[in-house]
């Protein structure tokens, strides 16, 4: 029989050590676990204090007598190595574990057990949990803001659709594979434009405007069909040929009022709001700021001077504002502007200068990419007889782009994390429809769960976005 | 020649560009403007400004005008971004350390951390702290005393206030001390360069800081009080606390939001920076048998400083500017009181505007140019 040091555990009466060990840790978590499971203390004749810091001694002299270097034993092994190296790191441990058994119970009785779900107006929230009959009844105003509840199958409908012609580069086979950088570039954008427009807006402007982006967007998906002799006769003739026969021979503007083609209801951008309103803004910025910021790239890496100081002095000037500031001025100082009798959209104007402001760091983090290609790709390409827009769109972009997945993805994350700021301009995402919703008389006191609900919302969406950035960031990666 | 002018004509077309759209701007300013009957100058500033402003660290009132109100602004602005990059920095730093700890329970608490606050946005967090969580406090005369002296009430935290008596001559003992202690360590490290002694410098600098503060208020006049803040009934149900320091809500609300979530950010670049040294470093600096902490102190963190700090800048810029979404909980930073009010009561949105812009651009672009001065300067000389 070997002595026995309880000072020093050693590999020597293993056993001895490790029961003890965990007869005491087994002791110090069963006492946190009635503590705040079942509200009795096991140790109510200890003074306060020495009754709340109890289970960490007991669990910390556990820890300490089971921690003996090579036992053979593979689980006691893996447990030292991983939370038990030395004394420290034990007492964090034990911190940690008891944090987490003690928030179990409040957070679980807030979000489930003491909620009330049911009913339709406060008097059903009896709980002391949380009122999640507030997010249900509220639950269109956050999603599609002020938008008539008549209409929101289109929202529905176009965001739906989106996603599905979103979706299409997955099941592209290798025949088309080469297209659908082009498809995600133009049209896809154009579409989900005109989705957006028809649908989800509607009304008079439909006509006024919808022409043009008609025969636009005709004449270029025709164009790639077109023989490159006449390329350029097309382009200048066909797009406004479109444009006036369609506006004066086919859609006869008697034919609308007929009651033949009558478009759909107008809602004005004011009512648009809630979480649609944060996809819509998001997506529009994300689109506009992507290639604004690759030829700021480009511009700020250009031997031209001029190019390069207008560039730099673009990316910097944005860059060193808050955002909010630039809000306001698109709001408050940019009508002051534009001529008098021009009239632009508040969301447009938020939608540009979002764009403008996000495409300064999207320049930056492309510049990046730029500076880390090495200059014999420069050199290959130009010896190839490329000149400068060649060499950049088949040689430089591609590998540049490739690099800066992970910058980018952030970019567009921060991006979607600014959009609730519009709300300082009077826009209500969801965000603001929260703020909206917390002031309603009837409905007081429940600004917790609204802001709980939104803070789920955004970080599944973020969350998602940065996994799937790193998935992209590995399915890219070449070694050099 | 040819060559020549292909690369002065794209020059030209951008720049006419830039200039067309400028000048069409300018022009139609001037038109609205005058139609409006609006001139543009900067005269306002000194005009009267008529508005109070609830939290002020200069004294300021009604009667004071437009460029002391943007004063007050901006140093409620500074004011917060100075509380948040400390905090930030302190918990960035722990958060970031903590990722890389052996302690599997650890890593992955920081982990969860950095995953939870930087994925929610910034504005949601604030309205959080100040709509939901501080709004929980209970009011001031219900308030229990945090350790006797400091109350948290639904109307801010109030704190002790200093009342100093020669403060002066303890600020001479501080700064006598900074002095004694630089020259003490380069003595010290003359002294192991030539002998190869090592003098206790920490122990020597810990006593010097206490014990000659010490002296200046047994011997120096140095007096310091504590005015604790009492509770004050104004009405039948309003009590507010006189004395002592008050700090409002949403002053805390900001801070608290700008660290928390400044700090995931900040750990990221520790992480990266302390994960950016070769693993040879430390096992060469441990061959020429320098103990753990010198490795530390000597060959880790002079490196991983070299990686940390630039973009440990950028999130310091990034929190002085995110410092202006306190305008959506009405605390009196520059953006609410000069670009807020301001521009509501004067109506001169282009000045007013572009003022704003500028200051936070200065800000910016100073803070940038000293980094990058910074950077030279520790840049690795390559021969």
């Amino acid at each position: 029989m070997n002595k026995l040091y309880l000072s020093k555990p050693n590999i020597n009466n293993l056993y001895i050590y490790i029961y003890t060990g965990f007869f005491l840790i087994f002791i110090s978590i069963l006492d946190v676990v009635f503590n705040s499971f079942f509200e009795i203390n096991l140790t109510t004749f200890l003074p306060t204090t020495l009754s709340f810091t109890l289970p960490l001694i007991i669990g910390f002299l556990g820890l300490y007598l089971v921690r003996i270097e090579f036992t053979g034993i593979k689980y006691l092994d893996q447990l030292n190595k991983n939370i038990n190296t030395n004394n420290f790191n034990a007492l964090l441990t034990l911190i940690i574990i008891f944090a987490i058994i003690k928030t179990i119970p409040p957070s679980l009785s807030w979000f489930i057990l003491d909620a009330n779900i049911s009913g339709d107006s406060k008097e059903a929230c009896t709980g002391t949990g949380a009122c999640w009959t507030y997010i249900k009844i509220w639950i269109r105003r956050f999603i599609y803001g002020m938008y008539p509840n008549a209409e929101q199958w289109r929202i529905n409908l176009s965001f739906i659709a989106l996603l599905a012609l979103g979706s299409v580069g997955y099941f592209a086979t290798d025949k088309f594979k080469k297209y659908l950088t082009l498809y995600y570039v133009v049209i896809y954008p154009f579409i989900a434009f005109l989705f957006i427009f028809f649908f989800i807006s509607g009304g008079p402007i439909f006509f006024e405007f919808s022409y043009g982006m008609i025969a636009f967007g005709l004449s270029i998906i025709i164009g790639f069909f077109v023989p490159k002799k006449i390329k350029l006769w097309y382009f200048l003739l066909v797009p406004i040929l479109l444009y006036i026969s369609l506006k004066y021979f086919f859609f006869y503007e008697e034919t609308i009022d007929l009651g033949k083609l009558s478009g759909l209801n107008w809602v004005e951008t004011g009512a648009w709001g809630g979480l649609s309103l944060t996809f819509i803004v998001s997506f529009f910025c994300l689109i506009f700021c992507f290639p604004v910021g690759m030829f700021l790239a480009l511009g700020r890496r250009s031997e031209l001077l001029l190019i390069r100081y207008i560039s730099i002095g673009f990316i910097e000037f944005w860059r060193g504002v808050p955002l909010i500031t630039v809000l306001f001025m698109s709001s408050v100082m940019f009508p002051m502007f534009l001529p008098e009798d021009f009239f632009m959209d508040k969301l447009v104007r938020v939608i540009i200068a979002i764009s403008l402001f996000e495409a300064a760091y999207v320049a930056e983090v492309i510049r990046g990419g730029l500076q880390a290609l090495p200059r014999g790709q420069y050199d290959a390409a130009k010896s190839l007889g490329m000149g400068y827009w060649k060499m950049h769109i088949f040689v430089i972009l591609p590998q540049a782009l490739k690099l800066v997945i992970p910058g980018i993805a952030n970019t567009f994350l921060a991006l979607v994390k600014d959009t609730p700021l519009i709300l300082v301009v009077g826009l209500l995402e969801i965000v603001g429809m929260l703020n909206m919703a917390k002031t309603n008389p009837e409905w007081l006191g429940f600004s917790m769960e609204g802001y709980v609900f939104a803070a789920i919302i955004f970080w599944i969406i973020c969350y998602a976005m940065s996994k799937y950035s790193y998935n992209l960031e590995l399915k890219y990666k070449t070694d050099r | 020649m040819n060559a020549k002018i292909k690369k002065i004509i794209p020059q030209l077309i951008t720049l006419s560009i830039v200039i067309l759209i400028f000048g069409f701007f300018a022009f139609n300013a001037q038109v609205n403007m005058e139609n409006r009957g609006i001139e543009f100058g900067f005269g306002f500033l000194s005009q009267e400004s008529s508005f109070d402003v609830q939290f002020s660290l200069i004294e300021y009132d009604g009667s004071h005008s437009y460029a002391r109100a943007y004063l007050v602004g901006l140093l409620n602005t500074l004011l917060v971004a100075f509380i948040g990059i400390i905090f930030s920095t302190i918990l960035g730093v722990i958060i970031g350390i903590a990722r890389l700890s052996s302690n599997y329970l650890i890593e992955r608490t920081a982990a969860w951390y950095v995953e939870f606050f930087r994925n929610i946005p910034l504005l949601l967090q604030i309205f959080f702290w100040y709509f939901a969580a501080l709004r929980a406090l209970p009011l001031p005369q219900d308030s229990e005393p945090i350790m006797g002296v400091f109350f948290l009430t639904i109307k801010g935290l109030f704190i002790p206030s200093f009342i100093w008596q020669n403060l002066n001559i303890f600020i001479y003992s501080i700064i006598a001390v900074l002095i004694s202690i630089i020259v003490i360590r380069t003595y010290a490290r003359k002294l192991q360069e030539n002998q190869g002694k090592q003098l206790p410098v920490l122990f020597i600098s810990l006593g010097l800081i206490i014990i000659l503060p010490l002296l200046t208020f047994l011997f120096g006049g140095v007096s310091l009080k504590f005015q604790i803040p009492v509770l004050k009934q104004l009405a039948a149900t309003s009590f507010i606390y006189e004395g002592g320091l008050g700090i409002p809500p949403e002053l805390i609300a900001l801070t608290l939001a700008l660290s928390l979530y400044t700090a995931t950010f900040i750990a990221e670049c520790v992480r990266a920076g302390i994960q950016g040294i070769s693993k040879g470093q430390k096992e060469a600096a441990a061959s020429i048998g320098l103990k753990p902490n010198q490795i530390l102190k000597l060959v880790v963190m002079p490196q991983a400083l070299r990686i940390i700090i630039p973009p440990t800048t950028n999130q310091y810029l990034n929190l002085t500017k995110n410092s202006s979404l306190a305008a959506a909980i009405a605390y009196p930073d520059i953006v609410l009181i000069f670009a807020g009010t301001a521009l509501m009561q004067t109506g001169r949105a282009i000045e007013i505007v572009s003022i704003t812009m500028l200051t936070y651009l200065s800000i910016s672009l100073s803070i940038s140019a000293l980094m990058n001065w910074y950077n030279k300067s520790i840049a690795i000389k390559e021969k």
